[in-house]
């Protein structure tokens, strides 16, 4: 009996890991198919009368982009302090401080200004287009756009990837400089010495193949925030309260993606 | 291809949510020119019908032919055309919310045609006038009332003067006056503009004023499919229940009762009866 109940137990697991396995399989087929399309209405939606317009990209750029600019200064700057305390700290260990702005140039352009560009967009604009695109179909919106013969995927989907893809590389170098900044106020009355000197030192440390680094990643970030954001958008139902989850959803996921892909990216890229 | 007698033709549509069926063996025409009115009550299978006379649900088996293509076999491309010379005038009129009314009408426009912005403009404040919304196109969906909602999507829905109109409970949850005018509205698109016109409602009174021939769904299935003057004459139990408003006794089973109460019986389907 115990044998009998303990099996049911067991095969309810298995059913529902499986179920549960499906059901991921299926997101990430439909996040492929997704990126999929909107690369095919970005080449032929001219051919097949339904062009990306270059409006809304304009003012999805402006949203995504300058609205994220002083939050992203804000906490570049910050990160830039941070990193120059916390590396002279460490240094100071060995007597090595006079190498801090190595450390600081190699982990802000290659790692910091990107991942925290990332997570702040991902967090202020990835969330919003879930919401909008979750509102959207909630209200029959998007159903209104297919049967007037308008992609939603080319109309809603592919203005915010273009403006992604060139906004956060953007915002990542501005992330750079201002990080960079920010930790040479810190390092150069600290080590004694001035803020020409430091850039000169930043400017021969930091080589392009750093930089290209950093903006590779953000432009996968850029992918990674649009196609998660618009996958748990259009996955709402129930209304006001599905939109609120997946909207969460869709910031936990991309955060996720965003910081495991990086790992990913510097495991294959850097060794 | 513009010779057909029929705008819509539907044949045996077999349609399922999850397990449960909701259309069973569905076929109906809509002849050019005619307003078929699709009623039945809640839970009838009506708005289903009505996603798959839109393209929007993929069918089990049987076919959708509209203005003389098949859904199953019709290219992408001839789709997106087919799409411009329908409109559908949705029951919760799904404005865009981040546009005026004035942009959301002018949308199809815009993206369909390669008119300048005073032509669209014209055109749109012409469809204002049509369903007596002139002046308004500036405001947001937001701030229009129910019923300028849906006369506004009825505005989106003739912009580009459509051969085939599709409307959803166009009346539902509007005062009687207002839900007169929309009907009178749909009276004069048809006799103006010559479209067909599909209308989903239960609302009896607009059924009666404006309908050609009626569709009585019920269960999933059509019940009756005649001119107004024969479903009224209709000797039918159920559709005389239907336009006479009165409900439906289920047959009394106290240990079917008991039973449900109980969470021992099999899940109801979709279209069970509450006891009575």
């Amino acid at each position: 009996m115990t044998g009998g109940g303990l099996e049911k137990t067991l095969i309810d697991r298995l059913d529902r890991l499986g179920r549960w396995a499906v059901a991921g399989m299926t997101e990430f087929g439909f996040a492929a198919a997704l990126f999929g399309e909107s690369l095919y209405w970005l080449v032929m939606g001219g051919r097949r009368r339904q062009k990306v317009r270059l409006g809304p990209v304009v003012a999805q750029a402006w949203d995504i982009g300058i609205g994220a600019l002083p939050i992203v200064t804000v906490l570049s700057g910050t990160i830039g302090i941070m990193l120059a305390i916390q590396g002279i700290y460490s240094l100071k260990l060995f007597g090595a401080e006079s190498r801090v702005t190595l450390g600081v140039a190699m982990s802000t352009v290659r790692e910091f200004a990107p991942l925290i560009t990332g997570i702040l967009v991902a967090g202020r604009s990835g969330s919003a287009l879930a919401a909008r695109l979750g509102t959207m179909r909630i209200n029959q919106e998007i159903d209104a756009l297919t049967v007037m013969g308008i992609s939603p995927v080319r109309f809603l989907v592919v203005p915010a990837l273009v403006a992604m893809l060139v906004m956060l590389p953007c915002l990542t170098l501005w992330a750079d400089l201002v990080g960079l900044f920010a930790a040479g106020l810190y390092i150069a009355p600290q080590l004694g010495s001035t803020m020409g000197a430091y850039a000169d030192e930043v400017i021969s440390l930091v080589k392009m193949n750093d930089l290209w680094h950093g903006l590779a990643k953000s432009g996968i970030f850029a992918v990674l925030i649009t196609i998660v954001g618009v996958v748990n958008g259009a996955s709402v139902t129930g209304g006001a309260e599905g939109v609120g989850r997946m909207t969460t959803r869709s910031v936990v996921h991309a955060i996720s993606a965003i910081v495991i892909t990086d790992m990913i990216f510097v495991f294959m890229v850097t060794r | 291809m513009n010779g057909q007698a029929n705008s819509v033709e539907v044949r045996d549509l077999v349609a399922y949510y999850g397990d449960r069926q909701i259309l069973h063996e569905v076929s109906l025409d809509v002849k050019r020119g005619e307003i078929l009115v699709i009623m039945g009550g809640s839970g009838s299978g009506k708005t289903t019908l009505l996603n798959h006379l839109l393209g929007l649900l993929v069918p089990t088996s049987g076919s959708v032919r509209v203005l003389g293509h098949d859904f199953a076999t019709i290219t992408p491309m001839k789709m997106q055309r087919l799409r411009t010379r329908t409109g559908v005038a949705f029951q919760s009129g799904a404005l865009f919310s981040s546009m005026t009314v004035g942009d959301n009408i002018a949308l199809p426009l815009r993206e369909h045609t390669d008119l300048d912005k005073t032509t669209i403009g014209i055109m749109t404040r012409l469809k204002l006038e049509v369903v007596s919304l002139a002046g308004f196109e500036h405001l947001m969906p937001a701030e229009l009332s129910g019923g300028m909602i849906k006369r506004a999507a009825l505005a989106r829905a003739i912009v580009m003067d459509p051969e085939l109109l599709f409307c959803d409970e166009p009346s539902a949850g509007l005062d009687p006056v207002v839900a007169s005018s929309i009907d009178d509205l749909i009276l004069r698109l048809r006799d103006a503009m010559g479209m067909s016109i599909v209308v989903v409602t239960h609302d009896l009174d607009s059924t009666f004023k404006i309908a050609d021939r009626i569709c009585v769904l019920d269960k999933g299935r059509v019940l009756a499919l005649d001119t107004v003057e024969a479903i009224r004459a209709s000797g039918d139990q159920r559709i005389q229940n239907l336009l006479n408003r009165r409900t439906e006794e289920a047959e009394p089973d106290p240990d079917a009762y008991l039973r449900r109460l109980l969470g021992e019986a099999p899940r109801q389907t979709s279209d069970g009866a509450p006891p009575t």
